[in-house]
């Protein structure tokens, strides 16, 4: 490949004398100075949260009302500042979703020690854990820094599910039960 | 009214010079303070922010509209700054020079304070001068002599602070001053070649400048002479880009580093009061002072021109105050050497030049 010189022009008289770009620099700062500030004043304002942002993890309902995650642990097991602390419990026989066997007695995600690394979302078979909107964690206290089950479930609300995995069991099972007799 | 004003103008007496010069002082500092507002607004406007808009006070909060646009401007902001400093604790770190490291920050402002007794202001309606000093005729010489003790301030001041960083504020902003010096000097020669006779008594007092420039200001006539004074006024109050004693980039805060407090705060005053002084100047010298456009030095008569007089000065500080901070924000600090190579061999030759091209032509001229 030939190589291209390329002559350095010198520089002009007015040039030397730095006066035209010192100008020209003013106006540049001139017009930033009467373009309106782009400052978000936050506690007052508050920006908005784009689609799919990752904040504080959360629980959540599917749209019938049932809680998705069945604590199989796999969320506690995988997070790296083990932020998370599940105490596993059984679902009652007479609940109508007993069939799924295994909900959390209670659920705690230590925000102190959280990283937002969204690893808990990714593991999850239930898609039962999510990183929603919220951005801003803050507490008084130690204790009011750990996120209990009912805390997490108020945060995450109910997302919508393209799946409802546990009920297409529930049917499945059935089916096959009438098919036997 | 009017003979209270008078007395309060021209009075001799220990009374009235006293309240004179506690009126200059207040008037000096609030400047001063609201200098460094203007600063932060306007830097904050240039970065696309908006600036201190939190600080109230309930009183203030409580007046309607009004208290709301003051805390949004941040006009009380300078107040809560000044007291911050006033009542913080003054530390004295082991290692200075106890006295000096105490006088220092007193040099740096006693100047700048005494340079405001011969700067005048206005002209009442009887023509008499409104100034601290009434009557002083050598009005630039004695501003030039004691301004250039500043540099003591800064020069003690890093010494005794016995650590690395403020000495090499203090020696590259010794050396920029003393520098600068000679530029500004020869600079406004040309000014007063064009304006003083030979016969004339008062030949470089301020007063007979501006009452030169009921016609044309001298920027109009003298500007290169008005170039390099601009630079050296920037270079003498240690702006940016001339900031060398401070540079706080690469000299963590330079010549201050080891300073806190109300003695800090004293330098930071005497900055911009370095500031307020060397606009002063420049205006009066240059900018027709009291004078309202050129060609027009005056609009109404009686009292009114003497209050739109002094507005149209304090407006043309304002103005180049602003001037101040818009450089600030715009130009990035020059190298030492490169402060050096401009101050020895570009403005300085280039005033000389100037000078010796206005001999000329008044000789031809006669």
């Amino acid at each position: 490949m030939a190589i291209k010189v390329i002559k350095r022009r010198p520089l002009s008289f007015l040039e030397k004398t730095y006066i035209p770009q010192i100008i020209a620099g003013l106006h540049v700062t001139w017009q930033n100075m009467v373009r309106p500030p782009v400052t978000l004043q936050y506690p007052d304002e508050r920006p908005t949260i784009p689609a799919g942002y990752r904040g504080v993890p959360t629980l959540v309902y599917d749209p019938n009302g049932r809680e998705k995650c069945v604590s199989c642990q796999l969320c506690e097991f995988v997070c790296p500042p083990k932020a998370i602390r599940i105490t596993p419990g059984e679902i009652l026989e007479t609940a109508d979703n007993t069939h799924v066997e295994k909900a959390p007695k209670e659920f705690e995600i230590n925000m102190l020690r959280c990283i937002y690394c969204g690893l808990c979302q990714e593991v999850c078979p239930e898609e039962a854990i999510w990183l929603q909107g919220q951005y801003s964690m803050t507490g008084t206290s130690r204790e009011s820094m750990v996120n209990n089950k009912k805390r997490l479930y108020e945060l995450g609300g109910t997302l919508p599910d393209s799946h409802y995995k546990w009920d297409k069991k529930k049917a499945e099972a059935e089916k096959q039960a009438e098919g036997h007799h | 009214m009017e003979q209270i004003l008078n007395d309060l103008v021209l009075s001799t007496a220990w009374y009235y010079a006293m309240a004179r010069g506690l009126i200059v002082i207040i008037i000096l500092m609030s400047i001063a303070a609201y200098s460094v507002l203007l600063e932060r607004k306007a830097s904050a406007w240039i970065q696309g922010r908006i600036g201190p808009n939190r600080t109230s006070h309930p009183v203030v909060a409580w007046i309607p509209f009004v208290g709301n646009f003051l805390m949004k401007g941040g006009f009380i902001q300078p107040a809560a700054d000044g007291l911050k400093f006033l009542f913080k604790e003054e530390p004295m770190p082991g290692h200075v020079r106890k006295f000096f490291y105490v006088l220092a920050p007193c040099v740096a402002i006693a100047p700048a304070l005494i340079s405001l007794v011969m700067l005048p202001f206005g002209q009442l309606p009887g023509g008499q001068i409104i100034t601290l000093c009434p009557g002083a005729d050598v009005g630039v010489l004695f501003m030039f002599a004691i301004s250039s003790l500043g540099v003591y301030g800064i020069a003690l001041a890093g010494w005794s602070a016995n650590s690395k960083y403020p000495f090499l504020g203090a020696v590259r902003g010794s050396a920029q001053l003393i520098s600068y010096e000679l530029a500004l000097g020869v600079s406004v020669l040309t000014v007063f070649l064009a304006t003083a006779s030979p016969d004339q008594d008062n030949a470089l007092s301020l007063v007979s400048m501006v009452n030169a420039q009921t016609g044309a200001w001298n920027i109009l006539y003298h500007p290169v002479a008005a170039i390099i004074f601009l630079i050296c006024i920037f270079a003498e109050a240690n702006r940016h880009p001339f900031d060398m004693p401070e540079s706080e980039t690469d000299l963590v805060g330079g010549f201050h580093t080891e300073y806190g407090a109300f003695k800090f705060g004293l330098f930071f005053v005497a900055e911009y009061s370095h500031m307020v002084i060397g606009s002063s100047l420049f205006i009066l010298m240059f900018l027709g002072g009291w004078h309202i456009l050129p060609w027009v030095p005056t609009v109404g008569t009686g009292i009114v021109a003497t209050l739109l007089g002094l507005g149209s000065f304090f407006f043309k500080l304002f103005l180049f105050l602003f001037f101040f901070v818009w450089v600030r924000w715009t130009v990035p600090r020059f190298r030492y050497d490169q402060v050096m190579r401009i101050g020895w061999r570009v403005l300085l030759p280039v005033a000389v030049a100037n000078l010796i091209a206005y001999f000329i032509f008044y000789a031809i001229k006669g």
